[in-house]
């Protein structure tokens, strides 16, 4: 496709005998939001390593803006914005000292080029506050500051928002929209569930293999089997064992003070309560529930 | 050894300030045997203050702590005898195996080692590690170095438990498992508090305190903390972009919208979904914006919490370092 702005073909890295990215392809188009779903470990990071050249793959294909990842590292990192995991600020510099080593490192020289980009993620003011002081919210917003110092096209975040509440996290996100609507392309690694509701699509890895990829309302239509509900019953633990074995009932797993289940659609509450019943259990509620990421997750990587 | 019908956990009106400044203002809360309390608040809230002031990490400039019944303040040893701690990192010797960690663990508590040694095997039966008694700690996933920290915390049978973030980063198939882990403990008496910035994990708590600024603003089960909200919350599918949101925000009956995708969640007053819908849905055919859906959702406790705060005033914009405490 004519405007992929990062594809992959069977892309495959392996540590020794450990497969961390196991022949993965898609497609990331302009001006989308994509998320890239997974637990730790899901190969998530190495995938966007090699996509920045940093890692070489052990086969399949990768490019980036058109640029070979193996071939043309250097093009595709002088034109992408990346914000790593750990994201790399220098607490004892300032917000304006951390900004100016990135921007010299992409040969923005423009003092008004780095008040704007402060401006932007909301740090104008605090130029001279020790990065190590801020808050971590807005630590991550200096991160982005340094990613897009250069206005890249395409960025590649990891991980952008762990560690932060949910008040700074719409912050960030608000942000990326923005940046979303001025045709920037994002790339976001999480392991939140909830947090890739945030993008356009998703791509959903478990152990180095991509699952699938689709508009999370879309994925919540086509990957669950059947219809989520939310139960309680007492005690919590044996209706657990209860709900496993009744029949039509696909998966259930616990979620804090409930049970959540994926039933067929045949399955009626009234036959959630009589199974209760006949295992000693008293059903408190039987609804059903918005499906979520996580059941997706769950119903792709199995059990 | 304490009255039964007490909390295990009982913090009233515990303050603690930093330069001035308090971090934790008047907190009290208590948690039951068998009951599991999240404590969930923005950055700066005071959460992980609060969690140091009751593990007696940090004193208190007011207020008391009672654990298991006992008074921190007064008898240190004794109270803290009672909890089992799990920090968001812990520390695990990489270069030993997961029996000589526990085993360090537990000597480091004071433990002797004909009282430990049988409860080790059972503890890493618990929670699912017997079979990886002698593998280096380094060569865990991140899930069994998680249950080898929870093993560490319950190496003293504590009757409280204080976890900070416990399962952020792990699988969901992995944190199915600890949470069954969680749940027989429960159901034992053990007291549990939670400290965590996601909304995902408070929801599974018995119990929710909303904190921010160094108090507790709301507290009640899930549901009740989310009632006010039910019957509020609108999503619309739709090619949502930064237009369509300011459109929405001007409704006068319409509180707030959040993107999400290809999703907008809008949150109205109370009882004003039906009449909201009607209007967003002309509105936007107008402007010729395509609404494939428009219905009422659940509401989650972002939802709850995201409305609280704007109700408290609370804002992202605030000065970063007017919230900025130890917490």
């Amino acid at each position: 496709m004519q405007d992929a702005v990062v594809q992959t073909e069977e892309l495959t890295k392996r540590f020794g005998d450990f497969t961390a990215v196991d022949h993965v392809s898609f497609e990331v188009r302009a001006g989308e939001v994509v998320g890239y779903l997974g637990p730790n470990g899901s190969g998530k990071t190495t995938t966007i390593r090699m996509l920045l050249g940093l890692l070489r793959p052990s086969g399949g294909t990768g490019h980036v803006l058109g640029f070979d990842v193996v071939d043309q590292a250097e093009s595709i990192r002088q034109r992408v914005g990346y914000m790593s995991q750990k994201f790399s600020l220098y607490d004892e510099l300032t917000a304006w000292e951390n900004l100016g080593f990135y921007a010299g490192v992409y040969g923005v020289t423009r003092h008004d080029r780095w008040r704007e980009t402060l401006g932007r993620v909301g740090l104008a003011g605090l130029e001279n506050t020790l990065a190590g002081v801020l808050p971590i919210g807005w630590r991550q917003r200096l991160a982005l500051a340094t990613a897009i110092i250069h206005r890249p096209t395409l960025l590649f975040l990891d991980e952008p928002t762990s560690g932060v509440d949910p008040l700074a996290r719409r912050a960030f996100w608000d942000l990326i929209y923005e940046l979303a609507d001025e045709g920037v392309t994002a790339f976001v690694t999480t392991h939140y569930m909830d947090e890739a509701e945030y993008c356009t699509r998703v791509a959903i890895m478990h152990h180095g293999r991509l699952l699938a990829m689709d508009r999370p309302s879309q994925l919540k239509r086509s990957a669950l089997p059947g219809i989520a509900w939310d139960v309680s019953a007492e005690p919590l633990l044996e209706a657990l064992e209860a709900l496993q074995s009744t029949p039509g009932i696909l998966r259930v797993g616990l979620a804090g003070d409930h049970l959540r289940a994926i039933a067929q659609p045949s399955v009626l509450a009234q036959d959630l309560a009589s199974e209760m019943a006949r295992r000693g259990c008293n059903l408190l509620s039987a609804a059903p529930a918005e499906p979520t990421l996580e059941d997706v997750f769950l119903a792709l990587a199995g059990e | 050894m304490s009255d039964v019908s007490h909390p295990l956990i009982e913090a009233i009106a515990l303050r603690r300030s930093f330069a001035g400044k308090a971090a934790v203002d008047g907190l009290t809360l208590s948690v039951a045997a068998g009951e599991i309390y999240a404590l969930v608040g923005p950055d700066g809230a005071g959460k992980t203050t609060t969690m140091r002031l009751l593990t007696g990490v940090l004193r208190c400039d007011a207020g008391q702590v009672r654990l298991a019944g006992i008074e921190l303040a007064r008898q240190p040893d004794e109270a803290r005898a009672h909890i089992g701690y799990l920090p968001q990192r812990f520390g695990l010797y990489g270069d030993l195996t997961v029996d000589e960690n526990l085993r360090f663990l537990a000597e480091v508590r004071g433990l002797r080692p004909r009282d430990w040694a049988p409860r080790s095997k059972e503890i890493l039966d618990f929670v699912g590690l017997a079979p990886f008694r002698e593998r280096r700690a380094d060569a865990l996933s991140g899930g069994m170095k998680q249950k080898l920290g929870l093993a560490a915390a319950l190496v003293h049978q504590p009757r409280i438990l204080l976890l900070d973030e416990p399962t952020s980063g792990v699988d969901p198939l992995t944190r199915q498992s600890f949470w069954q882990l969680l749940i027989r403990l429960l159901r034992q008496g053990v007291a549990v508090l939670i400290s965590t910035p996601y909304m995902d994990e408070a929801a599974r708590c018995t119990r929710v305190g909303f904190m921010s600024q160094g108090r507790i603003l709301v507290e009640g089960s899930p549901s009740q903390v989310t009632q006010d909200l039910q019957g509020r919350v609108i999503e619309l599918l739709t090619q949502a972009d930064r237009r369509v949101i300011h459109w929405v925000r001007r409704d006068p009956q319409v509180r707030d919208a959040r993107l999400f995708g290809d999703r907008l969640h809008v949150t109205v007053e109370r009882g004003a979904a039906e009449a909201v819908i009607v209007r967003l849905g002309d509105m936007l055919a107008m402007e010729g914006v395509h609404v494939a859906s428009a219905r009422v959702i659940p509401a989650g406790m972002e939802d709850a919490f995201m409305e609280l705060l704007r109700a408290e005033g609370a804002r992202a914009e605030q000065s970063p370092l007017a919230g900025k405490g130890e917490g």
